[in-house]
């Protein structure tokens, strides 16, 4: 069979770094092909430069045996290439029309493009009101307007950027149906994820990238998820497991907490109740946009609510702001490490003052001790392995997992008697991460109580003591973690039992 | 446009005449909002076209050739906003009062030698029959060239904005460059694009102030028309109807003020004066306080873009 | 090929030389400014920069000038400073300083014709109270209905030259003048008067408080946390939050710093070099002073550089009309202009501009990029 994408010695190079080093790969039509590799492996580098968003240094390209040279996302789209991007290429104030129009080269009326939105959307199972706003969609009707955008193109291959990090098992579901029927229809899939299973049940064929290089190829049917992610590594990952601890006291206790949304796309917090003790790790799992950066502000102290919809040890903290929270000691590190957790333009040492002021008694009569915040920020460098040239070094410079580290031990090192995190092994690499969830078990065997919100499952199944769903704001009863089927899971975070 | 006689037609006319600057230099700023950029040096294009305007119109002796260098004005000081903002990165809010600042010392010195000198003006189309329309004829047709631009203008950006492709895709700039940028539209040159189309529109708008509605010129004669302009952007919600609307409510105000000063009633005239800002005030603050949950304003909204790698 | 690439801390190096870049910049488009409006660019120049500090017959009279024009420009500079940090707005300095400077002689020509030693420094504190309840119009609106700042206090400032035009037309207007519009010298006041504290050299009350302000500025950013709030709050707004830094109580804080310290000035103005309120009082100080802060970088020591270099503009363009016929309007465009290739040249420090192709081992900068690879 004629390959339908041929990449012969792709490179394209950054400052600093090599983003795609001599990269080649087939893809052959109507096949689903994955493309596996850790954050920074040059993933998204390879697809951007055949979406013609990134112009490679050298290397060719050639779709059905012609030159593929896509000078713009337009040209892509008009040889046949359509893609579905990780963080969604939408906008919300528009309708799903507009939205659908300027993903299209060339597009109809918008009243005909309405017809046919719907006529594409009821052909492959996509169910879309073309009138609606964006902003107002569900994570998993944006990604079936992005869907049927690129399917509006008649494309050929179909680059996929992980699209099911925002869905629940059930929409997985429904996505993998509609891929199969297009790819049983010849168009070819080219799927990036870092979800293994996932790969292990859709894909025909695997590429797997470290560093910007090929490393090798898998198939996906017949190699085991762990001996994929060895590959992707490049070494053994050691495995994570649940605290040993056995339950103490109850530390922190949320009762009926409810918040409105603090913005048009935001979300209500709905009679939210929870407890936690020593020695407990509580995993909150959802999937994204469902209330959990509404959750963390609400215990960081960032919104305030009741005196009483916030324990803290017995005491109410409801009322009290972040820096009050924090020297009862309730801790959290929020999930956008540049910009929330840490602010991008200041120093490591800046960046340590930020939480750990008052614990740390990094200030006196309101004059901060910049020897003291050194110091502290060292301390956190050298305990949990972040690599950076010296305190001094912006935030900005280190990596997503040397920051991720930093911004989890700057809290840790707090000896928090509460910690909340939230998405905390995002975007990190398998090292860094297996690092982090190590940390917050150790540290619940210590006596703390931790509750980790996060969209990844397989996480909270390997590090958590009990389980909770986060679905549209409300939270449903707590269960214990061991023994938990992903069906069950998917039915609490569709919300069918949310308490 | 001097009001003496206290009677409907010459009010509504000098509301026409009044609202026309703010109409114009506000749908400026409006596109150049809806495309993500805020522009705070609207008062300093508009006084750049105003002094622009009326030293080529003396020394031509042609209005329109004012109207087209009042615009020319405008949009060359647009284009080093759009140089310094969207080419060399640099702070909007910051650039924009440097803007501001710029434009009144440089209007000054332009136009230095033609403080009082009265400028050539222009007329007005013939609407025949409506003019004789009792009290409203008199008032609303018979107006000059300019007044009924600024309305063709108004429904010009109201078509282009949510009728065309490219509408689209200036909104679709404004309201997030990332996702515009990866679905490979041309952000900084759509921004661009607007401001130099804002940039002309105050200098337009500048011109009408020295053209038609003084018609001479005095040293910052704008007087915080440009900033008034952008209230009512921020009043109109971003959307042109409702602009225009805006443009005429501040018009009205001003123009009454105006009448109420000739009128020589009890009031300190200082007071008369002022009042046009602080009615602005109150209404930026009764907007605020009625969108408390988030605004229509373009989510990029002064956000400066740089494309990811 | 040029390329732009960001830098992941700025320059300092950078941070430093722009000013002086710009500067030079101004410089070259100042001679070709004067060269077109028919000047000879080297003798603008030389009188708008030079003479007024080494001319042996003009020096005498305009060195202590520099200070007289300086005070000012530098003490709403430094106000400014802290909220341009924090990214709050305030660009209405120029109406608290009209306010403070109003509200300050009120309260001194309330009691007139006493002689009290209390005198002149109620009216300073009237003045400094002026400034602040005057800003904290757009800051209460900024922080409660979340109205825009800019704007508000913007608009504020056309308000405060009505109410500097009604007062000295009507209740501060001099009894004694004739029916002259302005209000009484308060500089030939005693109790009023803010003099000359050192003979030729221009100090007044005004420079000691400017010179204070710069100090306390400097301590407020290097150790004191409430500095380092305002900086975290300028960087990063989310991250501020987070840290505990309460936004309202910021925009407050902000405001009445730089509304107090404008209305200081007012008031050493109306006292000293102005010497009354008349209905010209108002001659730009708290504009030109955003451009001393953005000259200054923001930083204590910078404005006061960039205050001073600013006066002098003021004192040679003054100059420059008499001597060669500039009109003073050039020396606003002058200064305008300074502030645009100020911001344009800003880029040096934020970016690193290169030409060619990237160089792929540049160690430095890998991890940033790793992460804008992905």
């Amino acid at each position: 069979m004629t390959p339908l994408l041929q990449i012969d010695g792709l490179t394209k190079a950054y400052p600093g770094v090599v983003a795609n080093d001599d990269v080649s790969l087939t893809v052959l039509p109507g096949e689903v092909h994955a493309l596996l590799g850790e954050n920074g492996a040059g993933k998204s580098t390879l697809v951007k430069a055949i979406y013609g968003l990134v112009a490679p240094d050298s290397g060719t390209m050639t779709l059905e045996g012609r030159p593929f040279v896509p000078a713009s996302p337009h040209a892509a789209r008009a040889a046949g290439v359509g893609m579905v991007f990780q963080h969604f290429s939408l906008w919300g104030a528009l309708s799903v029309a507009e939205n659908v129009a300027l993903g299209m080269e060339d597009p109809p009326p918008l009243r005909d493009l309405a017809r046919r939105i719907r006529d594409v959307s009821a052909e492959y199972g996509l169910p879309l009101d073309p009138a609606r706003l964006v902003g107002d969609l569900s994570a998993g009707e944006r990604q079936r307007v992005e869907i049927v955008r690129c399917l509006l193109g008649r494309p050929r291959l179909l680059v996929m950027d992980e699209p099911t990090s925002v869905l629940t098992p059930q929409e997985v579901d429904a996505l993998f149906a509609t891929l199969g029927k297009l790819s049983a229809e010849g168009t070819a899939i080219l799927y990036i994820s870092h979800k293994l299973e996932e790969i292990r049940a859709l894909c025909d064929r695997a590429t797997i990238l470290r560093r910007g290089r090929v490393v090798g190829t898998a198939d996906p049917k017949a190699d085991s998820a762990r001996a994929m992610a060895e590959a992707m590594v490049g070494g053994t990952i050691p495995e994570a497991r649940p605290a040993q601890a056995a339950p103490g006291a109850v530390r922190l206790e949320v009762r009926a907490l409810s918040l409105p949304a603090p913005d048009a796309f935001g979300t209500a917090l709905r009679d939210v109740s929870f407890q936690v003790r020593a020695g407990e790790v509580l995993g909150i799992g959802g999937v994204a946009g469902n209330g959990q950066d509404e959750l963390l502000a609400a215990l960081s102290g960032e919104r305030r609510s009741p005196p009483g919809a916030v324990l803290m040890d017995g005491g109410q903290a409801g009322h009290l702001p972040p820096p009050a929270r924090r020297r009862l000691g309730l801790l959290s590190a929020p999930e956008e490490r540049l910009g929330h957790a840490a602010a991008p333009a200041m120093t490591l040492t800046e960046n340590a003052l930020m939480t750990g002021a008052a614990r740390r008694g990094l200030v006196r009569r309101g004059l901060v001790s910049w020897k003291g915040a050194r110091r502290f920020a060292r301390e956190v460098i050298e305990g949990f392995d972040v690599r950076t040239p010296s305190t001094e070094t912006p935030a900005r410079a280190l990596s997503g997992g040397n920051l991720q580290k930093f911004v989890i031990g700057r809290e840790i090192l707090q000896d928090p008697q509460v910690l909340v995190v939230n998405q905390p092994t995002w975007g990190v690499d398998a090292s860094a991460a297996s690092a982090i969830r190590r940390a917050l078990t150790d540290l619940a065997e210590g006596g703390a109580a931790v509750v980790v919100i996060s969209q990844d499952l397989d996480e909270l199944l390997e590090i958590a003591t009990r389980f909770a769903a986060l679905a549209g704001g409300r939270l449903s009863t707590a269960v214990p973690a061991a023994g938990l089927t992903l069906d069950r899971i998917g039915l609490m975070l569709g919300g069918a039992e949310a308490a | 446009m001097p009001v003496i006689d206290l009677n409907w037609t010459a009010f509504l006319a000098s509301v026409l005449v009044v609202s026309t600057p703010f109409l114009l230099a506000a749908l400026g700023e409006l596109v150049v909002e809806r495309a993500g950029v805020l522009n705070l040096g609207v008062e300093g294009m508009m006084i750049t076209g105003a002094a622009a305007g009326i030293v080529v119109a003396i020394e031509t002796g042609s209005p329109w050739a004012g109207f087209l260098c009042a615009a020319l004005g405008g949009l060359g000081l647009g284009l080093v906003f759009a140089l310094l903002t969207q080419g060399l990165q640099s702070n909007q809010v910051a650039t924009g009062l440097g803007l501001t600042l710029f434009g009144l010392g440089f209007s000054a010195l332009l136009a230095q030698g033609y403080v009082g000198v009265p400028a050539p003006t222009i007329g007005g189309p013939d609407l025949g029959p409506l003019r004789d329309v009792p009290i409203l004829g008199p008032a609303l047709f018979a107006r000059d060239w300019v007044v009924y631009l600024g309305l063709l203008a108004a429904l010009g950006v109201w078509l282009y904005l949510f009728r065309t492709r490219s509408g689209l895709i200036l909104r679709a700039v404004g309201e997030g460059h990332d996702a515009a940028h990866a679905l490979g539209y041309r952000v900084r040159a759509t921004r661009v694009a607007a401001i130099a189309f804002g940039g002309a529109m105050a200098g337009l708008a500048g011109g009408y102030l020295t053209l038609v509605r003084v018609p001479s010129w005095t040293d910052g004669m704008t007087a915080g028309a440009g900033w008034i302009a952008l209230a009512i952007v921020v009043f109109g919600g971003w959307r042109p109807g409702r602009v225009l609307l805006g443009a005429w409510l501040f018009g009205g105000a001003q123009a009454l003020q105006l009448r109420l000063q000739a009128a020589q009633v009890p009031v300190p005239v200082e007071l008369l004066s002022m009042s046009p800002y602080l009615i602005t005030i109150a209404v930026l603050v009764a907007i605020s306080v009625r969108r408390r949950a988030g605004g229509a304003a373009p989510a990029c909204l002064g956000q400066p873009f740089r494309a990811g790698a | 090929m040029i390329r732009v690439e960001p830098r992941p801390a700025p320059s300092r190096l950078w941070n430093a030389l722009t000013p002086l870049l710009a500067v030079a910049l101004t410089l070259a488009a100042g001679a070709l400014m004067f060269a077109a409006l028919g000047v000879g660019p080297g003798a603008a120049l030389r009188t708008i920069f030079l003479d007024p500090l080494f001319d042996p017959r003009l020096a005498a009279f305009s060195r202590p000038q520099l200070l007289v024009k300086a005070a000012p420009l530098i003490l709403i500079a430094i106000g400014l400073s802290l909220g341009f940090r924090a990214g709050i707005w305030n660009i209405g300095a120029e109406g608290q300083y009209l306010i403070g400077a109003v509200l300050g002689a009120a309260a001194g020509l309330a009691l007139f014709p006493a002689e009290s030693r209390l005198i002149f420094p109620l009216m300073v504190l009237c003045g400094l109270l002026g400034g602040l309840l005057w800003a904290m119009i757009p800051a209460l609106l900024k922080a409660y209905a979340r109205t825009n700042e800019i704007l508000v206090s913007l608009l504020l400032v056309y308000v405060a030259e009505n109410v500097v035009a009604w007062a000295a037309l009507g209740p501060l207007r001099n009894p004694d003048g004739g029916g002259f519009p302005g209000s009484r010298q308060l500089s030939r006041w005693d109790a009023a008067s803010n003099p000359e504290l050192i003979a030729g050299t221009g100090a007044h009350w005004g420079v000691v408080a400017a010179m204070l302000a710069v100090v306390l500025a400097y301590a407020l950013f290097a150790r004191a946390k409430l500095g380092y709030d305002i900086r975290l709050a300028g960087e990063a707004p989310r991250a501020a939050r987070f840290a505990g830094v309460s936004p309202p109580r910021l925009v407050i804080l902000c405001f009445a710093v730089s509304g107090g310290l404008a209305g200081l000035a007012g008031i050493f103005e109306a006292t000293g070099p102005s010497g009354q309120i008349g209905i010209d009082f108002g001659v730009g100080y708290g504009f030109t002073a955003i451009i001393v802060a953005f000259l200054g970088r923001l930083n204590p020591f910078g404005i006061v550089l960039a205050g001073l270099l600013m006066a002098l503009t003021y004192i040679g363009g003054e100059l420059a009309q008499m001597m060669v016929g500039i009109p003073l309007a050039a020396i606003q465009a002058l200064q305008g202009m300074l502030l645009f290739f100020l911001l344009g040249v800003d880029v040096l420090s934020r970016y690193r501009v290169r030409l060619g192709r990237a160089r792929p081992a540049d160690v430095a900068a890998a991890p940033r990029a790793a992460e804008a690879a992905e």
